[in-house]
């Protein structure tokens, strides 16, 4: 294992978001508090409780998810995108480098940005909301799987994209409308029974009901169902970007 | 001298169906500053990149100070430092890490003394700390040389390294490519200026077509390709060629004005005076004399040119 590459391209991209500390980190804190003032502390007072979870509570998982979802698609996809975008990809595809160590160091920055967000989302959404984490260790661990799934995915997108228009399309037409039909703001049970059974077929249901679990105790889903399909997103990703260093797919000729 | 790289029978077919090496064999000795030469399309970039890891090589062989660029790429990767043609930067970063980032990348472990020393010979130390997208140009083009240079690689690729380069700054960057080849460093560049080819390789291949027609020493190269010319400026201009001088392979130019000799660079240079000795029993006055000796842009346009009436 080149241990000194993997660090220089997590040191590199990491720096990227200290440089940038109020569009990589203030902007989303912000936006999902503004969830929790509206929500939670104004609306959410005339809401009925989910579930036994008060409703400001009650939405505080999904929201740290749709960020951690958001932001690790975006932060690796734009990772790897932009030294494609520059020409300094060469750079990296020139160095004494395995495909593997190159996907560590982005994805692994890529995943640590959306941890450290989702945590400083979760410490600021207190403020507004009161809630209570039931099973903290598999919070954390199901919040660190999950940004590295779905930064795998941004990694893919990254390869993939060759404008800024086509790295802006998954995020904000599927992953975003996934997760805000996902169970984020109401438990799926409240659903239509043909539409409990078309919302199953939406991923983000089971990433957002296992981590609402780790808060509560209660899910629309069971925990192992959730850490399957988890686990099956993540095994997914990791063989298409297997196919695309075997095949060289946008990156070599 | 041993070759620090030999390329055996390399091909590359792009997916599109274009064959831009055909069984291409090389080797570039250590120590050496090696020009290859060739007009658009010949296959110089392919070869560089194939070299450098960018391009998968279709067939053929490739090694790199004794390792095998594909099956022992870390090691083959390691020795190999390369600037390419297009300037491509990271514009936010500050030029220090840019060039720590390289050095790490390619597995180094941090040296800031080395990393000050390049920045140093490149003249860009007291542009540390600046955002590169705030260098110039030449700032931008020497940054890329650092980087290529930052984990002291043994071989190090200048594809087109003066391209669009003010004339100051490329006689810069030719001293400091001399002093690298003192230090030890392999040199192979590309150039569409034959001049630079001229004024600093000691090997020149030619490649046309995706093969390699010729490599020599640039001095035999000259001796053994070039001509020389001779030209006199009359004081009266001639209409044609007395008969007395028809034997001479003379050549009447400028509306008879001038008389024009061409010779090769190996031939015996006292015929010249016999040839002047002729000229003054015609009663041949002339004002003038200058002698030329065909540059490199001259042999090299010369080869491509004869190259392509073969193929065609």
């Amino acid at each position: 294992m080149n241990y000194y590459s993997i660090r220089a391209i997590y040191i590199f991209e990491m720096s990227r978001t200290f440089r940038t500390l109020l569009q990589s980190i203030a902007t989303p804190v912000i936006s999902t508090c503004l969830y929790f003032v509206v929500f939670g502390s104004a609306i959410g007072s005339q809401m009925m409780d989910i579930d036994g979870v008060s409703y400001g509570a009650f939405i505080v998982p999904g929201l740290v998810m749709l960020t951690l979802l958001m932001q690790s698609v975006t932060n690796a996809s734009f990772g790897i995108y932009f030294p494609k975008f520059n020409g300094t990809i060469y750079e990296v595809m020139s160095a004494p480098i395995s495909y593997i160590e190159i996907v560590i160091g982005y994805v692994g920055a890529a995943a640590t940005k959306s941890v450290v967000l989702g945590l400083i989302i979760l410490l600021t959404a207190r403020l507004f909301v009161d809630y209570q984490i039931d099973h903290p260790i598999w919070m954390f661990s199901f919040l660190i799987l999950t940004a590295i799934t779905f930064s795998f995915l941004g990694f893919i997108i990254g390869i993939w994209a060759d404008g800024f228009e086509k790295l802006q399309i998954v995020p904000m037409m599927v992953v975003t409308p996934l997760t805000f039909l996902g169970g984020t703001f109401y438990s799926i049970d409240m659903l239509p029974p043909f539409w409990q059974g078309v919302t199953l077929l939406n991923p983000v249901v089971y990433l957002v009901s296992g981590f609402r679990w780790a808060f509560y105790g209660t899910s629309d889903v069971h925990i192992a169902i959730s850490l399957a399909m988890t686990l099956g997103f993540l095994a997914i990703f990791i063989a298409l970007t297997w196919w695309i260093f075997k095949t060289g797919y946008k990156l070599k000729s | 001298m041993s070759a620090i790289i030999s390329v055996e029978q390399l091909e590359k077919t792009y997916s599109g169906g274009f064959q831009a090496l055909k069984q291409v064999d090389l080797e570039i000795r250590a120590g050496e500053i090696f020009a290859l030469l060739g007009p658009n399309g010949a296959g110089k970039t392919t070869l560089i990149s194939i070299i450098c890891g960018l391009v998968t090589p279709s067939a053929g062989r490739v090694m790199a100070d004794g390792h095998d660029i594909v099956r022992d790429f870390r090691a083959a990767r390691s020795k190999i430092g390369l600037v390419p043609q297009e300037l491509a930067t990271n514009a936010f970063e500050q030029v220090i890490a840019t060039v720590r980032f390289s050095r790490g990348l390619f597995g180094k472990p941090p040296n800031e003394a080395h990393i000050e020393k390049v920045l140093r010979d490149l003249s860009l130390w007291d542009k540390r700390h600046t955002p590169t997208m705030e260098l110039s140009g030449g700032m931008k083009r020497r940054l890329m040389i650092a980087k290529a240079l930052s984990h002291e690689p043994r071989i190090l690729f200048l594809d087109e390294p003066t391209a669009g380069v003010d004339v100051e700054l490329r006689r810069d960057m030719w001293n400091m490519v001399r002093h690298l080849r003192e230090s030890g460093v392999t040199i192979i560049l590309t150039t569409h200026y034959i001049e630079e080819a001229e004024e600093m390789a000691d090997r020149i291949g030619v490649i046309n077509h995706g093969r390699i027609i010729l490599v020599d020493d640039k001095a035999s190269l000259m001796k053994t390709l070039g001509r020389k010319e001779l030209r006199l400026t009359l004081q009266e201009p001639l209409q044609a060629l007395p008969d007395a001088l028809a034997d001479t392979e003379l050549e009447l130019a400028d509306e008879g004005y001038q008389l024009i000799y061409r010779f090769d660079v190996q031939d015996d240079h006292a015929h010249i005076s016999d040839l002047l000795g002729r000229l003054g029993e015609a009663g041949i006055q002339y004002r003038d004399l200058q002698t030329r000796e065909s540059s490199l842009e001259d042999i090299f346009v010369d080869l491509v040119h004869r190259e392509q009436e073969v193929s065609a």
